[in-house]
């Protein structure tokens, strides 16, 4: 494995460590909160990113598998079993340490499953639901892998809005903070907010290393070529369904984590997570982004996460969106990075530092 | 149940069923002229209706409506010039992308240009609360108006297009259009014209319906989702069967929600789409061949 | 390698230079700044847009006639979109940048809930315009709502019934948040009331078409129809209804707050019967009621500066900007704790939904007497008579 494609992950890593220790300095710390909230969004980018860049699968609703970790991470760290802390079960529970006891702000008891179990059982879930999804619909062709992963997120919505444990229409709210271990909590508080800025980076800086491992492997160099010509891929032996599969699970999975970390950090989640303009969002991301380049894709969504988070669109928010979609599209469909003038405008200078 | 009720269910269900049906057909002549999905269908209903809505202060109900099916066939036609027309040879995936991206510019401009709140459009005849009578049961005029300007609409486009020189062209670019540029056909301008035609069909379903759902800036997206989701059940591109399967469609969710909650009322469409498209893309009234809709 | 690296950190340096035009730096003598975060676009739109529009509107008039105190106030207002993520988002920069002494909205419970324990930990005033009872129950010592309660309502509506002699009911909600809550409370209310429901559905807030639901109503014999929901949803049951024949009467909840809904169910909407706030029959009250000056007043410089007709939700933004004012007024500083002690303590506030008494039990202030039975007549909002 060449160390060589490892070297954008350490530039990376000194981009993120400068800007921390530029906004300390500055006191622009609180910068962090939307750069963190952005970061965690990205995850699920970058997972859209290999599906629909390498593998060519197009997803409508990957804001579905966001909210299906978010939400089943809230639901259980915030299901009260105190009631029923002297039963057989949940005294088993307490022993295995599956549950903590805490008291909330209110200084209500509250005995509730730990993140850590959360967690595990949002990505099992998750994996499950996408594999159960992806085994019929994989096979489809365009519009119709379009509209079924377009259903699949509009189905997830209307569960979440209709269930009463999913809180309905105002969603989750009063989730714990996630103890990750002694002194390190995702935490939306802002004594925290460097910590977390820190460990958000760093669970994008894994899923980063692992998604250049896997465009760099054998499976990266299958997706790539069924991405180029599925019959010749087909023809060459390539199990393409299969590989397909996997990264449509793959992407789902880099989602849920994303939204079980940000529900954990913004104590709350609600449907607006999951509506069919969020999914549209991460598709504009990927495609803005470059469909097939990862770091592209990272740093519009950093960037256009962060600039929405704050609200520097305005009312005119969605409308950004929209035209961002279509004017790459028009113009840029490799995204912006590639962009035919910014190539000629940078071959331009380094002629003329280099000759 | 008696029978007055059992034939409410029913004309409530054809109700909703035409509206979602009178989408669909939209969607089918852009399909079959180019095979893309316009994701930007619904919004061309909402501009019509709220064109329409806007101009009935000044001329006469007729003349709005008809003014507002010019003006967003044009819209129609300057998207698919200013947007579509570029990226003829694009990927399945580009196109989605661009119609979604063009709904939501749609959509936005309407939310600048109008504001957020409900109108509608006033009745064609009778008013909020005239009623007919039908077998016990009940339905507003404007319903009728409804059923009656969709089988006009889907009448008139098989016609067009099995009759018309024009319609057999398109349906020639649709088939082969490479093909259909070898026999002369000038296959682009018959791409902006399915496109226009899209949209004016769209506006005139929009002001129909708009009494009996009331019309607002976003509700472009759910009557579009509502609407390829009839499509496909019927079988993309495929008119008839998009009235039928709306009709099905609504029909379906009347008599579910007569048994069961209604809150599940919104689900039920969602799953027969994931089931059709699970088990048969082509829809349930067309064939065609499974190599055409799924890969490898 | 180096191009794409020099392109990254060019591209970044304009995104941070964007985004940091968010943020204010003043070195004058400080006005006082209160954040407001409402939803002035997307789906709850006609809530958060009137409530902006009330927010500007009172601000300027305040700093029009010397402040408070001599103390000018500086409004910032942010568009959540009706997202609880932006809602928090933009909570903490109020919070932190901006260092907001409170924040008004936002128009939504869920973002509400959402930006509920930031705002207690961050020690910044939250005055809600959203109506869950979850918002000041617990209470949270520096959280405050304005709208009135929902149990209130109905029980309102169930009195009125039961003069009427009605019993035997069908209720229809929407399922969004205020739809969810009025369902809640009118299925706890109905025994000690006296009332019976038959049947409760809830639909979609986006239904285009409600004659299936009524249809189901209509099935039931029902004496009287409950309606619990926003915009488009009411003015819809209220056409559906006498489309199909179901002639009974139809009780809304306060959302109806708008002559627009009325406007938008024609004569259908005649002879609906809801519970509400007095600005709607401002004009036709009586001289002497302790509400009419500030309605009428409300009604005429909204109406006047934004050519729009006033409903109630704008007035929730009106009643939090009052009591923040009002509550600076009597600590007669700008420090947080003093005015949130103040709030506590305020009794016989007068805003647009009611009058107001605080105290560190009760963070709405208002009670039964807040609504008034209204009807509609001619297409017009009148006070409900016997």
């Amino acid at each position: 494995m060449k160390l060589r494609i490892y070297r954008p992950v350490i530039a990376c890593v000194v981009l993120v460590v400068l800007l921390q220790v530029v906004l300390s300095a500055t006191g622009a710390i609180y910068y962090m909160t939307q750069v963190t909230m952005a970061a965690y969004y990205a995850l699920v980018v970058i997972g859209l990113c290999l599906l629909m860049g390498y593998a060519g699968q197009v997803s409508l609703g990957h804001a579905g598998f966001f909210a299906i970790g978010g939400y089943t991470s809230g639901a259980l760290t915030t299901c009260n079993l105190f009631a029923y802390r002297d039963t057989s079960l949940v005294s088993w529970f307490r022993s295995a340490g599956l549950v903590l006891e805490w008291q909330d702000i209110y200084g209500a008891d509250i005995v509730s499953f730990s993140p850590w179990v959360a967690l595990g059982v949002a990505l099992i879930l998750t994996g499950l639901i996408a594999f159960l999804i992806g085994l019929p619909v994989i096979r489809l062709k365009g519009q119709y892998l379009a509209m079924a992963t377009l259903g699949f997120g509009l189905i997830i919505y209307r569960v979440v809005l209709g269930v009463h444990v999913f809180g309905q229409a105002d969603g989750i709210s009063n989730v714990p903070p996630f103890r990750l271990m002694d002194g390190l909590e995702v935490n939306g508080r802002p004594s925290f907010r460097v910590q977390n800025y820190y460990i958000a980076w760093a669970v994008v800086m894994v899923a980063m290393v692992l998604a250049i491992n896997l465009v760099h492997s054998r499976v990266g160099r299958a997706l790539r070529s069924i991405h180029q010509s599925e019959e010749a891929a087909h023809s060459l032996g390539i199990n393409t369904y299969r590989y397909k599969l996997a990264t449509f699970v793959l992407s789902a999975l880099f989602a849920a984590v994303g939204g079980v970390l940000l529900t954990h950090y913004n104590g709350s989640i609600g449907p607006s997570e999951v509506t069919v303009i969020k999914s549209i969002r991460y598709v504009t991301i990927v495609a803005v982004g470059g469909m097939a380049n990862l770091w592209g894709v990272l740093l519009m969504g950093i960037i256009l996460n962060f600039l929405s988070l704050r609200g520097v669109f305005g009312t005119y928010d969605d409308a950004v969106f929209g035209a961002i979609l279509i004017a790459i599209m028009l113009f840029a469909p490799d995204g912006l990075l590639r962009m035919p003038q910014l190539r000629a405008l940078s071959s331009l200078l380094s002629r003329r530092l280099h000759g | 149940m008696n029978l007055p009720q059992i034939v409410q269910y029913c004309l409530s269900g054809i109700t909703v069923g035409s509206i979602y049906a009178i989408v669909a057909v939209g969607f089918n002549i852009i399909y079959n002229t180019t095979g893309i999905i316009n994701f930007a269908q619904g919004e061309f209903l909402i501009v019509g209706a709220m064109t329409a809505i806007s101009l009935c202060r000044i001329v006469p109900l007729p003349v709005a409506i008809v003014l507002a099916v010019l003006v967003t066939t044009l819209l129609g036609g300057l998207v698919e010039i200013v947007f579509i027309r570029r990226v003829s040879n694009a990927s399945v995936l580009r196109l989605i992308v661009i119609t979604i991206g063009i709904s939501i510019i749609i959509r936005e401009a309407m939310l600048h240009i109008w504001d957020e709140k409900v109108r509608s459009m006033p009745y064609f005849t009778g008013t909020a609360i005239s009623s007919i009578p039908i077998l016990g049961a009940y339905i507003s005029p404007q319903v009728l108006w409804v059923l009656g300007v969709s089988s006009i609409i889907v009448t008139g486009l098989t016609l067009f297009f099995r009759f018309t020189l024009t319609g057999r062209a398109m349906r020639a670019c649709a088939d082969d259009r490479m093909a259909a540029r070898l026999c002369g056909i000038n296959d682009r301008w018959m791409v902006t014209l399915s496109f226009m035609l899209s949209a004016g069909i769209g506006a005139l379903a929009g002001c129909v319906i708009s009494p009996v759902t009331q019309t607002q800036y976003d509700m472009g997206a759910p009557l579009a989702i509502k609407g390829f989701t009839v499509a496909i059940i019927g079988g993309l591109g495929n008119s008839m069967a998009s009235v039928a399967a709306g009709l099905f469609l609504g029909l379906t969710e009347a008599f579910m929600m007569s048994q069961f909650e209604v809150a599940y009322k919104e689900a039920i469409s969602i799953v027969i789409l994931l089931l059709i498209l699970m088990f048969r893309p082509s829809g349930i009234f067309t064939r065609r061949e499974v190599s055409d809709l799924r890969t490898l | 390698m180096g191009k794409q690296f020099t392109r990254i950190l060019s591209v970044l340096v304009v995104g941070f230079v964007l985004g940091s035009s968010g943020c204010k730096k003043s070195n004058e003598a400080p006005p006082l700044k209160v954040g407001a975060i409402f939803a002035v676009t997307g789906g709850a739109s006609f809530l958060g847009a009137p409530e902006a529009k009330t927010a500007e509107m009172f601000v300027d008039k305040i700093n029009r006639a010397g402040g408070i105190n001599g103390w000018k106030m500086e409004l910032i207002v942010k568009d959540s979109g009706g997202k609880p993520e932006n809602a928090i988002s933009l909570a903490k920069q109020l919070i932190d940048e901006e260092k907001v002494l409170a924040i008004i909205g936002p128009s939504t419970s869920g973002e509400t809930m959402a930006i509920k324990n930031i705002c207690q930990e961050g020690k910044t005033i939250l005055l809600s315009c959203a109506a869950a009872e979850d918002i000041v129950n617990p209470v949270a010592s520096y959280v405050f709502k304005t709208p009135q309660k929902d149990s209130d309502a109905v029980r309102w509506i169930y009195k009125t019934m039961k003069e009427k002699g009605i019993s035997k009911v069908g209720v229809i909600t929407s399922n969004d948040g205020f739809g969810v809550a009025g369902s809640a409370q009118l299925a706890k209310l109905a025994p000690d009331n006296g009332i019976t429901i038959a049947i409760s559905e809830a639909y979609d807030k986006q239904e285009t078409d409600l004659t299936g639901v009524i249809t189901k109503l209509k099935g039931q014999d029902v004496q009287a129809v409950i309606n619990w929901s926003i915009v488009p949803a009411q003015s819809l049951v209220a056409k559906n209804m006498k489309q199909i024949g179901l002639d009974v009467p139809l009780f809304q909840s306060h959302g109806f707050g708008n002559i627009k809904y009325v406007q938008a169910g024609g004569e259908a909407a005649n002879g609906t019967i809801f519970p509400c706030g007095r600005l709607l029959v401002a004009e036709v009250l009586p001289n002497n009621h302790p509400q009419k000056a500030v309605l009428v007043e409300y009604k005429k410089d909204y109406e006047g500066r934004y050519k729009e007709d006033t409903s109630t939700f704008g007035g929730h933004a009106y009643d939090a900007l009052l009591i923040l004012t009002e509550a600076i007024k009597k600590a007669k500083s700008g420090d947080r704790d003093k005015i949130r002690d103040a709030i506590e303590n305020l009794k016989g506030v007068v805003g647009t939904a009611g009058v107001f008494n605080f105290s560190s039990a009760d963070h709405n202030g208002l009670a039964l007497d807040a609504f008034e039975m209204l009807t509609v007549k001619d297409g017009k909002f009148a006070i409900y008579e016997k």
